[in-house]
């Protein structure tokens, strides 16, 4: 703490509130730092203007600016985590749970939305990437799952937000279980002849990499963002090398041809409606 | 008799060692030796048995790594007839550390797909050491979907440390060619049949693992990662491995009440390598039986029963 926050009392303090992208009428975009206005980067969708890095960002803001405005309606916000394992690490797995919800706001690392894109009816999910890494266990697997269930029950499409490292330590096998659960899930709403578009952001790594984030109908990443199955100082430790500039980002990807694109976050939703809307044989949208 | 004992097994190699001491002086001898050595050899096992009924989630990780214990083409050698393996993905190579091809079990054709460890250091290389890259998930798929094609059930065998992470494997989509086998996996009609013989480490082992039914060996472990990784991230310290391992509940005992899969194989004392035979008939026997249960049943029932398994899976509270 510097000596001026010491000073000031703690009425005006900011504090941790629930942001991915910390609160202040300013914000140092991490990648150029360049001190960026806040109501300018929200109305940027938190893209730094100057250098176009895309932070990351909260689920529910992400859904809130993806979907049209007040079009969005919960699913399994009721399914909550338990600790099925009695697990404990330095710290128990019900501890580190109370604190990821106090500090993001979320019961758990996935929030899922029915509304509309662009007139569309759309499911739609992101991940908390502020929860425990927007780690993979039950309450996510379910919540996902319900999502898929109300998209083939309605006909809608689904669009999911990945932002996670992977798999969720403490539920162990049930989170490993989390990967089939989803890409079945995955499987019946292809067969339902229904579209999924999955967006990669930053970053998408591990068992969530490995199921429903490299499973959509179109898969779509945003800029830079890391993406892959091992993490980059696993990956070292076993080849013993540094790795180059740029491995697992959204680019080289899209060169080893893994994506189908890289979309900017500010023509997100123009681009994702057009392809939805291209799949599902409608007209162009207003 | 040299078995390469685990460090919590050096009583009973201090008494082997001792028995053939005793077997070796035995022949020019006058005391009567061979009743001396019966009588250490029962000692041997009762204390076998009794250091195996104790084992912690660490030592159960040991013995599933265990540089004896038989691999899948062991079993497919004893288990079933007639194997012939068939290579490659047709993409880009053949993956020597997942192999498959057609068998016959007790005459019934077969799609069998396993890991494969190597057993001396140059053949460890070759199938680097069980990890799977993309082209052999690949090849794993294709060949499930012969099977489907031809409506033959298929057997896999789970035995990896987990997914390759190399660069070459990322580069070529190593989560794409796990995810995709999951999803497949879940709509494939046909039977599949699913048994961790060491190892089940991870997305590397699920990308074989989506069955009908999951058979587990006894000493065998699986899990979301491995216990040294585990506590490398959770504890900082890959020393806590023993703790993490008892921590994610690795072995099949526990994941057997926690219904996560569905039968443990109970193996020989002390372990699958020291009766490798005995083993293998009951790997054998217990795929002859899931064959018959879920043979009996209509297509579309076994995929939606599949399915239903799949979606199940996860412990939450809801409302």
């Amino acid at each position: 703490m510097s000596w001026f926050d010491k000073l000031m009392p703690s009425r005006i303090k900011t504090g941790q509130r629930r942001r991915s992208v910390p609160e202040g009428l300013w914000v140092q975009c991490p990648s150029c730092a360049a001190q960026l206005y806040r109501a300018e980067l929200k109305r940027s969708l938190y893209v730094c203007p100057k250098c176009e890095h895309h932070m990351r960002i909260a689920a529910r803001d992400r859904l809130e600016m993806f979907l049209d405005p007040d079009s969005g309606q919960e699913i399994g916000a009721s399914v909550m985590p338990v600790d099925p394992l009695r697990f404990r690490d330095s710290k128990r797995y019900r501890d580190r749970i109370a604190q990821a919800q106090k500090s993001t706001g979320e019961d758990d690392a996935l929030v899922v939305m029915a509304g509309t894109l662009q007139a569309i009816p759309v499911v739609a999910a992101a991940f908390e990437f502020g929860f425990m890494g927007g780690s993979m266990g039950s309450v996510v697997g379910e919540r996902f799952v319900r999502g898929v269930n109300q998209c083939i029950e309605q006909g809608r499409s689904l669009i999911c937000f990945s932002a996670s490292g992977g798999a969720r330590m403490q539920e162990a096998l049930f989170s490993l279980l989390q990967m089939a659960k989803t890409s079945a899930a995955l499987m019946q709403l292809g067969a339902a002849g229904l579209p999924y578009i999955s967006v990669m952001t930053d970053p998408t790594m591990g068992g969530v990499s490995a199921s429903l984030a490299l499973l959509g109908d179109v898969n779509v990443a945003e800029p830079r963002a890391l993406i892959g199955f091992a993490g980059p100082r696993v990956i070292e430790q076993t080849v013993g090398e540094k790795l180059p500039e740029g491995f697992q980002r959204s680019e080289f990807l899209l060169e080893k041809g893994a994506l189908d694109a890289i979309i900017d976050r500010r023509n997100a939703r123009n681009e994702i409606a057009a392809l939805l809307a291209k799949l599902l044989d409608r007209p162009v949208s207003a | 008799m040299n078995l390469k004992f685990l460090d919590f097994e050096q009583p009973i190699a201090e008494l082997e060692a001792k028995i053939d001491e005793l077997k070796f002086v035995g022949d020019d001898s006058e005391i009567n030796i061979n009743e001396e050595v019966e009588r250490l050899r029962r000692k041997s096992d009762s204390l076998t048995k009794s250091i195996f009924t104790g084992l912690t989630a660490w030592q159960v990780t040991q013995l599933a790594r265990h540089p004896l214990r038989p691999y899948t083409l062991d079993y497919i050698g004893s288990c079933f007839t007639d194997f012939q393996e068939l290579h490659g993905d047709r993409m880009y190579a053949d993956d020597q550390s997942l192999i498959g091809g057609l068998a016959r079990l007790e005459g019934q054709p077969i799609v069998v797909i396993g890991h494969q460890k190597g057993r001396d250091t140059h053949e460890r290389v070759r199938r680097n050491y069980g990890m799977a890259r993309p082209e052999g998930y690949r090849k794993a798929l294709r060949l499930m979907q012969l099977g489907e094609k031809f409506k033959l059930p298929i057997v896999t065998f789970i035995d990896t440390p987990g997914a390759y992470p190399g660069v070459g494997a990322e580069e070529r989509g190593q989560s794409e060619a796990i995810a995709r086998n999951l999803l497949v996996m879940a709509g494939l009609k046909t039977p599949i049949i699913s048994a961790v013989i060491g190892e089940g480490g991870s997305g590397g082992a699920l990308a074989i693992g989506v069955a009908d039914r999951v058979l587990m060996l006894q000493y065998s472990v699986y899990s979301v990662i491995s216990p040294e990784g585990c506590a490398s991230i959770l504890w900082k310290s890959a020393e806590k491995a023993e703790v993490a391992a008892e921590a994610m509940g690795v072995t099949s005992d526990r994941l057997s009440k926690l219904g996560l899969i569905d039968e443990v194989l109970q193996e020989p004392l002390g372990g699958a390598h020291r009766n490798p035979v005995a083993m293998s008939e009951t790997i054998k026997n217990a795929l002859l039986q899931a064959l018959a249960d879920l043979q009996g049943l209509p297509l579309a029932t076994l995929v939606e029963r599949r399915q239903q398994r799949l979606l199940a899976y996860g412990q939450f509270k809801d409302g």
